[in-house]
């Protein structure tokens, strides 16, 4: 087993079968995109099974020496275990949340998704910095084909803005990754992240990655690129969006932001939760007033991403491991929210939520898993949403009280923008015929909610298997950050009263 | 004398005077023997280049070398001229009466381009450079009947002998105030006083001004659209491919041989072409209707990052543009030939933006083909054209040009919205009037193995070309 190139078949697999993909007809293309992903998900179970929590920080390494400076460099900690696992997760129920619904071009739909899981798996098991570049820059070609093709009215714009957006952030890291590459003379991620690069240099290495996370992320304030893509892209397209490309900025932070240039990240702290309190509050504040349920829900993306740099940035266990859950969490949540979005908008056409009400009439069995996904996303106890948000709120608090407060408004938000959502989909009266003669989730749609409906509540009731993978590295970590993070790096959230309970003072292990 | 080591060279030119004879005498019938004749010489000159010794030394006194420079630069002009000679063959049988003299002025452009890249003395640069001018101002009016091609080839004379002009000033000026023509002797002129004369640097300058025009670098771009547009597209082909990486190549040699202990003085120079080239290519072709004049500023943006190679100096910077032009050739030579299969139901050749409309579903491999070639000149990972933006970005990073690779990198992101834009017309709009579909197996093999060479399969061949060209860039210095 250990010989084998898991990592590497993983990739294989879905671009083969996309190039095979093209050269067949409509179904041909949906089962051969099928089996693909489901032999990925298969191979992904492999991956978690035979990881070894207690063992060494990096597993199923390969290495080729491409020719010239780049290395095909593949391997995976428990951090990038958990985050393929999602991909390859949510990717089945991506083709077959299109099985009914794309009818156009299909073969090249296939191709483009397929593509997309490739290089979501390379961007998160690659070693090599470059390679990892290349991965993550790649995923802009399908997904700007997915949306410009395949997208609603304001496709094209849409699809630019995701591209240009993405590129511009990305250009700078790349900067940022030559000057690193000159300067330490390997390109080995797992080498760089033990490398000590001097403070003053660290601060503008920081900035050029944190252009391209923070676009990627999204962040506030160059979040404005996710409403428009994830409202214009297909549903599949919106739930891949929303599920695994925003992790890629989390999982940035993690993987390069924090071990490389842990000086600058301890000095960027009140920076980054200046921003992550603007897009709590602000974007909450956003998504009450929508009235299309994808930018709601696109909405609150940006506001449950800001949870996660809070708790990264907060550099204590709780914190980054909450962060860890609540990327997880959103993944599946936010996914499956755009999966509930997308069976009424196939059967009814439109994303606008007044034309829909009292849905829990017509369609009970929808109304039941749309509640669970609601209540996850708001954080109740029990489903996902709840373990990831609490940890990260509790380590925001032990880093900054202020930031503690801003952040945790973003609960009652949530709460509030939900809710609202929920009770006006499908409580109240049934105002509209139409809507109000949609039958409920067929056999397909069931198939395609159920398995992450089961997710959501596992996380919720035992988070144990998901973190288990990722303790050993999120204590790698802050092996790092906090050797090298000295104390009087951190301050306080800036023009806001001084609070005693300052960042470094009580890194609190126990809890 | 050693006559060997100019052998491609001498190759090329009997075979195109012989050619020109069987051309004369045998009219439009000798097309085809002219065209694959030439392609078979341009081939076979490749073959010789890179099976010779390189380290043959200064030629016939010093006035040109056959190293391993410019053996990288002639297989690469040679192939390329090749790929434009079949590339116009079909073309020109279609609709055009004179299509035998074709191969030999592309023949002759070549031999014009080699000495280009060989020269080590201000004289056999300008006749090089010169013979390879000529040639291009006929080819750009090779269509006489047509207005726009007249028009391009007079523009480019014009303008052409403005901009040698103001190289021979340069030339003269450099050879007054050193005394020879020799780029050795040129470098010990300037290595001898540490600020150099006046009189030097204004030499300088006007040298680095013709050949800024030569490579139609900002601000001496002007002609280049025009000339691109006009130009039967084979032609425009060429254009873009051969006599580019010679006049890239030999302004890299003067600057680094000749000029090499000035490159504080010509550094700025060429960052300001660079970046201006960068910045203009990408903005001026928001506007462009036109395929071919889209491309033109497309190689004006490439250019600049060329540009960026050459502004790192050394044998990095030298190695990073020889790689540069390399890819720079397969990806403009295949969104050529893909431009070429562009002819609508009757068989006349479209050149408008909007007639590639909803292409990926008339001609979904054409498309995919042209859509490929635009992202990789776009340096979108994971195609190849991203590869050698590294390298050059790299290049200028180790010498601690920061923010030329910042604002090189923020230019190629300016410059991506228009190749996207070519995207977005093959695969998001409506589609229009479909392509007429023309059998011509050799010119689609070309584009598949331009495609499949800048797809993420090209990265295999990154370690093989980055050795070579760094062995050629290191016979510089």
């Amino acid at each position: 087993m250990s010989d084998l190139p898991i990592l590497s078949i993983m990739i294989a697999v879905p671009l083969l079968a996309g190039i095979v993909a093209l050269f067949l007809n409509a179904s041909g293309a949906r089962w051969i995109a099928l089996i693909a992903t489901l032999i990925d998900l298969a191979l992904g179970l492999v991956l978690w099974v035979n990881y070894d929590p207690a063992g060494a920080q990096w597993q199923f390494v390969e290495s080729v020496g491409l020719a010239g400076p780049v290395a095909w460099a593949l391997g995976i900690d428990g951090i990038a275990l958990m985050l393929i696992m999602l991909s390859v997760f949510l990717m089945p129920i991506c083709i077959g949340a299109s099985w009914r619904s794309i009818e156009q071009r299909v073969p090249e739909y296939m191709a483009a998704f397929l593509l997309m899981l490739a290089l979501m798996i390379g961007v998160f098991a690659a070693q090599d910095l470059l390679l990892f570049y290349i991965f993550f820059e790649g995923g802009l070609i399908p997904m700007y084909l997915i949306i410009g093709i395949w997208g609603g009215a304001e496709r094209i714009k849409a699809s630019y803005k995701f591209f240009l957006y993405t590129l511009f952030g990305s250009v700078l890291m790349l900067v940022a990754m030559l000057v690193m590459i000159g300067i330490a003379g390997t390109s080995s991620i797992p080498a760089l992240m033990a490398y000590d690069f001097a403070p003053g240099l660290q601060w503008w290495l920081w900035l050029a990655f944190f252009a391209s996370f923070a676009v990627k992320m999204p962040m506030w304030p160059v979040h404005t690129w996710l409403p428009d893509a994830h409202v214009q892209a297909p549903t599949a397209g919106s739930v891949i969006l929303a599920g695994v490309l925003l992790k890629m900025g989390g999982y940035g932070f993690i993987r390069f932001s924090l071990p490389m240039f842990p000086e600058a990240s301890a000095q960027f702290v009140p920076f980054v939760f200046v921003l992550s309190g603007i897009a709590v509050v602000y974007t909450s504040l956003v998504a009450l007033a929508q009235r299309d349920m994808k930018k709601l829900i696109a909405y609150s993306s940006v506001a449950h991403m800001a949870f996660v740099t809070f708790g990264l940035f907060a550099f204590n266990r709780q914190g980054i491991e909450g962060a860890l859950l609540v990327m997880l969490s959103h993944g599946l949540v936010s996914g499956a929210l755009f999966l509930c979005v997308g069976v009424i908008y196939d059967r009814l056409h439109t994303r606008d939520i007044d034309r829909y009400g009292g849905l829990s009439d017509n369609m009970p069995g929808y109304a039941l898993l749309f509640m669970l996904f609601t209540m996850a996303s708001v954080g109740l106890p029990g489903t996902s949403g709840f373990v990831g948000e609490f940890l990260a709120l509790v380590g925001t608090y032990e880093a900054s009280s202020w930031a503690g407060i801003v952040a945790t408004t973003g609960i009652i938000l949530g709460a509030a923008y939900m809710l609202f959502l929920y009770w006006r989909i499908a409580f109240g009266t049934q105002r509209n015929a139409d809507a109000a003669a949609m039958p409920d989730l067929n056999a397909r749609e069931w198939w395609l909610l159920t398995p992450i409906a089961a997710a959501v509540l596992w996380m919720g009731v035992y988070p144990e298997s998901f973190m288990r993978p990722m303790r050993a590295d999120v204590g790698r970590l802050l092996e790092r950050i906090e050797r090298a993070a000295p104390p009087g790096d951190s301050h306080l959230t800036a023009g806001k009263p001084a609070s005693q309970a300052g960042v470094h003072s009580t890194p609190a292990e126990n809890h | 004398m050693n006559i060997a080591a100019i052998l491609p060279e001498i190759l090329l030119t009997v075979g195109a005077l012989v050619l020109m004879m069987v051309a004369a005498f045998g009219g439009r019938r000798a097309s085809g023997v002219t065209t694959w004749v030439a392609v078979a010489l341009l081939i076979l000159a490749a073959i010789v280049t890179l099976g010779r010794p390189q380290d043959a030394g200064p030629l016939f006194g010093g006035l040109i070398v056959a190293d391993g420079f410019g053996a990288f630069g002639k297989v690469l002009i040679f192939l390329s001229a090749a790929v434009a000679i079949i590339a116009a063959h079909g073309w020109f049988e279609r609709d055009f009466e004179h299509a035998s003299e074709y191969p030999v002025l592309i023949l002759l452009a070549s031999v014009g381009t080699a000495v280009m890249v060989s020269a080590t003395s201000l004289i056999t640069l300008y006749v090089g450079l010169e013979l390879s001018a000529l040639s291009s101002y006929v080819l750009a009016a090779y269509r006489r009947s047509d207005d726009r091609s007249a028009e391009a080839g007079l523009k480019y004379f014009v303008l052409g002998g403005l901009a040698s002009g103001i190289l021979l000033y340069g030339i003269s000026l450099l050879y007054g105030f050193t005394g020879t023509t020799g780029f050795d002797g040129i470098a010990a002129a300037f290595a001898r006083d540490s600020t150099p004369s006046i009189g030097l640097l204004f030499g300088l300058v006007f040298t680095l001004a013709g050949m800024a025009f030569k490579i139609s670098a900002v601000p001496f771009h002007m002609w280049a659209p025009d000339v691109y547009e006009g130009a039967p597209t084979p032609v425009t082909a060429f254009f873009a491919s051969a006599p580019k990486v010679a006049a890239v190549l030999l302004t890299t040699r003067i600057c680094l041989d000749a000029l090499g202990p000035a490159i504080d003085a010509w550094r700025q120079i060429v960052i300001f072409a660079a970046l201006a080239s960068i910045a203009l290519g990408a903005i001026a072709a928001y506007g462009q209707t036109n395929i071919k004049r889209l491309l033109a500023y497309s190689s004006i943006n490439n250019v600049g990052f060329a540009l960026i190679g050459l502004a790192a100096g050394g044998p990095r910077g030298a190695s990073a543009v020889l790689f540069y032009m390399a890819i720079y050739v397969v990806m403009t030579l295949g969104a050529f030939l893909c431009v070429l299969r562009m002819r609508d139901a009757d068989g006349e050749p479209v050149e408008s933006l909007a007639s590639l409309s909803g292409l990926s579903q008339s001609r979904p491999g054409l498309a995919a083909a042209i859509a490929i070639f635009m992202f990789s000149l776009a340096g979108i990972p994971p195609l190849l054209g991203f590869w050698p933006k590294v390298v050059v970005f790299q290049a200028a990073i180790g010498e601690g040009l920061y923010w030329l690779a910042v604002a090189g990198f923020l230019g190629s992101v300016i410059g991506a919205y228009y190749y996207i834009k070519i995207v977005k017309i093959l695969y998001f709009d409506a589609p229009a009037a479909p392509f007429a579909k023309a059998k011509a197996p050799v010119e689609t093999a070309l584009i598949l193995a331009a495609a499949l060479a800048v797809s993420p399969l090209g990265y295999l061949a990154i370690g093989p070309i980055g050795t070579l060209a760094d062995k050629a860039a290191a016979t510089l210095f």
